[in-house]
């Protein structure tokens, strides 16, 4: 695509740089600062390397957390995605009063606070006053979230995919919409199977938004926080604290600033570590960048 | 096609099944909810709503809530149509690594940023203002909208550009009156996915208020009494906060699909 060769698009992009250089780079450098000092008050701090990176590193409970992390992002990814493209290829292509009502549908669980969702989540599932809860021990099967790790893990991962599942569909359902009629026309006179025209037309087609999907999903699951935070609290035990809640436990519970530094860096270079792999992986699959 | 469709209805009754169990909790009192589980409620009653609607403690949380993500979003656009512009049209020094420094704070962990946020904002004399709110949420709301409306723009050739400067078109009138109108479906996207992300984030919110400015979401803590959880009161707080986000939905229903086609990777 032609461009412009031209330094003056350093003043357009000036304002945005500015704003997210206030709260972007000067948090950052507080972070750094935190990590490679020992704070004991305003004014008094003892430089101590890396030591806090050492003992972070060494620190059981974030080996637990960050596989747990992992396990969790890795299950909602696979549930997710599948479960997106195929909601997509249900959709109405046409437009129309039945395309809105259900893109209106869809979109709605995106825009509930992160909060209400783990409150209406506690509320569904409560076994005294939830519809799914009553429903699942009225078979005769006790459901309790707060008891059993278990069972916290099966209502987070139902919320997730709940509340996540429309946003791929979503970004599917555009991809669809994107693809001119003319090429199913050709599929049709090929005499192509329905398996070989998502596989070779529609697939190919939503690479761009479905790669959207993947970074979005996996940014936002591995830094999930309010949700579990409101449905368990991390509990029972430890067996939903993920690595945010286990963050803000250190930072704001504890006040550990300097593990707490140090932690927030790693944190960040994973996550910056998966996304490049992820956005690498999907520009050479099927070779070449395509629109 | 008739499976199809009796599957995907299925699905769509299954989303709004949670949503539906809050709204019934709501219409009714308490004691009513926890002394029996009824799909549809008989005894109707709006008494958790009035107080919502009458006590100020409680409204203005909704109107904290969006006097910060319409700043937001307002912030948002201003700042990052010209840069979106800039990334489109013009190639620079640095620009994809501008770029891809842009998309790393979209990844970026909101409690990394939790504590130094608090001192930053204290420093500036900014802790409980709705503006403290809003320029946290332009940490991953600038991405975001920067990434959107550069794939509008680069939606509309460049050519265009060049014949309205030749037309005589000076920049600032081009842009205003030529360019901003034809991406106005971009814009439209793009100030939905503000809204959308600004008004579902908590932990900011929460962390850089104290009472001036809170939010409806951190406002919510109020339902538990000394006799326990009021749920009623809960779940009508809880449906109110789906008000705005609906509203905006409906807005936009027609750009949705082609606005999530047109952001590149």
């Amino acid at each position: 695509m032609k461009k412009w060769q031209d330094n003056k698009g350093w003043l357009f992009i000036l304002p945005v740089f500015l704003i997210v250089a206030f709260s972007a780079i000067v948090p950052l450098m507080t972070v750094v600062n935190y990590s490679i000092q020992d704070i004991f008050g305003p004014g008094q701090s003892v430089f101590v390397g890396t030591e806090w990176f050492r003992e972070v590193l060494r620190d059981q409970r974030l080996h637990e957390a960050l596989w747990r992390q992992l396990l969790f992002s890795g299950l909602v990814l696979l549930i997710e995605m599948p479960l997106g493209i195929g909601i997509a290829l249900l959709m109405p292509a046409k437009k129309g009063f039945g395309a809105s009502l259900v893109l209106v549908t869809l979109a709605l669980p995106l825009l509930i606070p992160w909060n209400v969702i783990g409150t209406i989540w506690i509320i569904f599932t409560r076994p005294d006053i939830g519809l799914m809860g009553a429903a699942i021990n009225a078979m005769g099967l006790t459901f309790d979230h707060t008891a059993s790790g278990l069972h916290a893990w099966i209502t987070l991962m139902l919320m997730e995919v709940w509340h996540w599942t429309p946003l791929v569909a979503l970004l599917a359902y555009a991809g669809l919409q994107s693809i001119p009629p003319a090429y199913y026309q050709a599929a049709k006179i090929d005499g192509a199977s329905s398996w070989s025209i998502f596989r070779y037309i529609q697939l190919p087609k939503m690479r761009g938004v479905l790669t959207i999907a993947l970074l979005l999903r996996f940014m936002d699951s591995f830094l999930i926080y309010a949700e579990p935070f409101v449905l368990t609290g991390g509990g029972p035990g430890n067996t939903t604290t993920f690595l945010s809640i286990y963050l803000v436990k250190i930072a704001v519970g504890q006040f550990d600033l300097g593990p707490a530094g140090a932690f927030s860096l790693i944190y960040f270079l994973i996550v910056l570590l998966f996304c490049y792999l992820f956005y690498q992986a999907l520009l050479n699959v099927g070779g070449g960048k395509e629109s | 096609m008739k499976k199809r469709y009796i599957t995907l209805t299925v699905y769509l009754v299954v989303i709004m099944l949670p949503i539906y169990w809050m709204l019934n909790m709501s219409l009714r009192t308490n004691a009513d909810i926890m002394a029996q589980l009824v799909f549809f409620p008989t005894d109707i009653t709006f008494s958790n709503y009035m107080k919502i609607f009458t006590d100020p403690a409680w409204y203005n949380g909704y109107i904290n809530s969006i006097i910060y993500v319409v700043l937001n979003t307002i912030i948002c656009l201003v700042t990052a149509l010209p840069a979106a512009y800039a990334f489109s049209r013009f190639s620079f020094i640095g620009d994809k690594h501008v770029f891809f420094w842009l998309l790393t704070n979209r990844m970026s962990p909101a409690a990394v940023f939790l504590l130094p946020f608090f001192q930053l904002y204290s420093t500036f004399g900014l802790i409980d203002t709705h503006i403290a709110v809003a320029m946290a949420h332009c940490l991953f709301n600038i991405p975001l909208t920067v990434w959107i409306l550069e794939g509008f723009i680069s939606g509309v050739p460049i050519e265009i550009d060049e014949m309205a400067f030749i037309d005589g078109y000076k920049f600032p009138r081009f842009f205003f009156f030529v360019f901003v109108p034809l991406i106005r479906s971009g814009i439209g996207v793009a100030a939905f996915f503000c809204f959308m992300f600004s008004w579902v984030e908590l932990l900011f919110a929460r962390t850089l208020t104290t009472t001036a400015a809170k939010p409806i979401a951190a406002t919510m803590t109020r339902t538990v009494s000394a006799s326990g959880l009021d749920w009623g009161l809960l779940a009508a707080a809880g449906i109110l906060t789906i008000v705005p986000g609906a509203l905006v939905i409906y807005f936009v229903r027609n750009y949705l699909a082609k606005g999530f086609a047109l952001g590149r990777v």
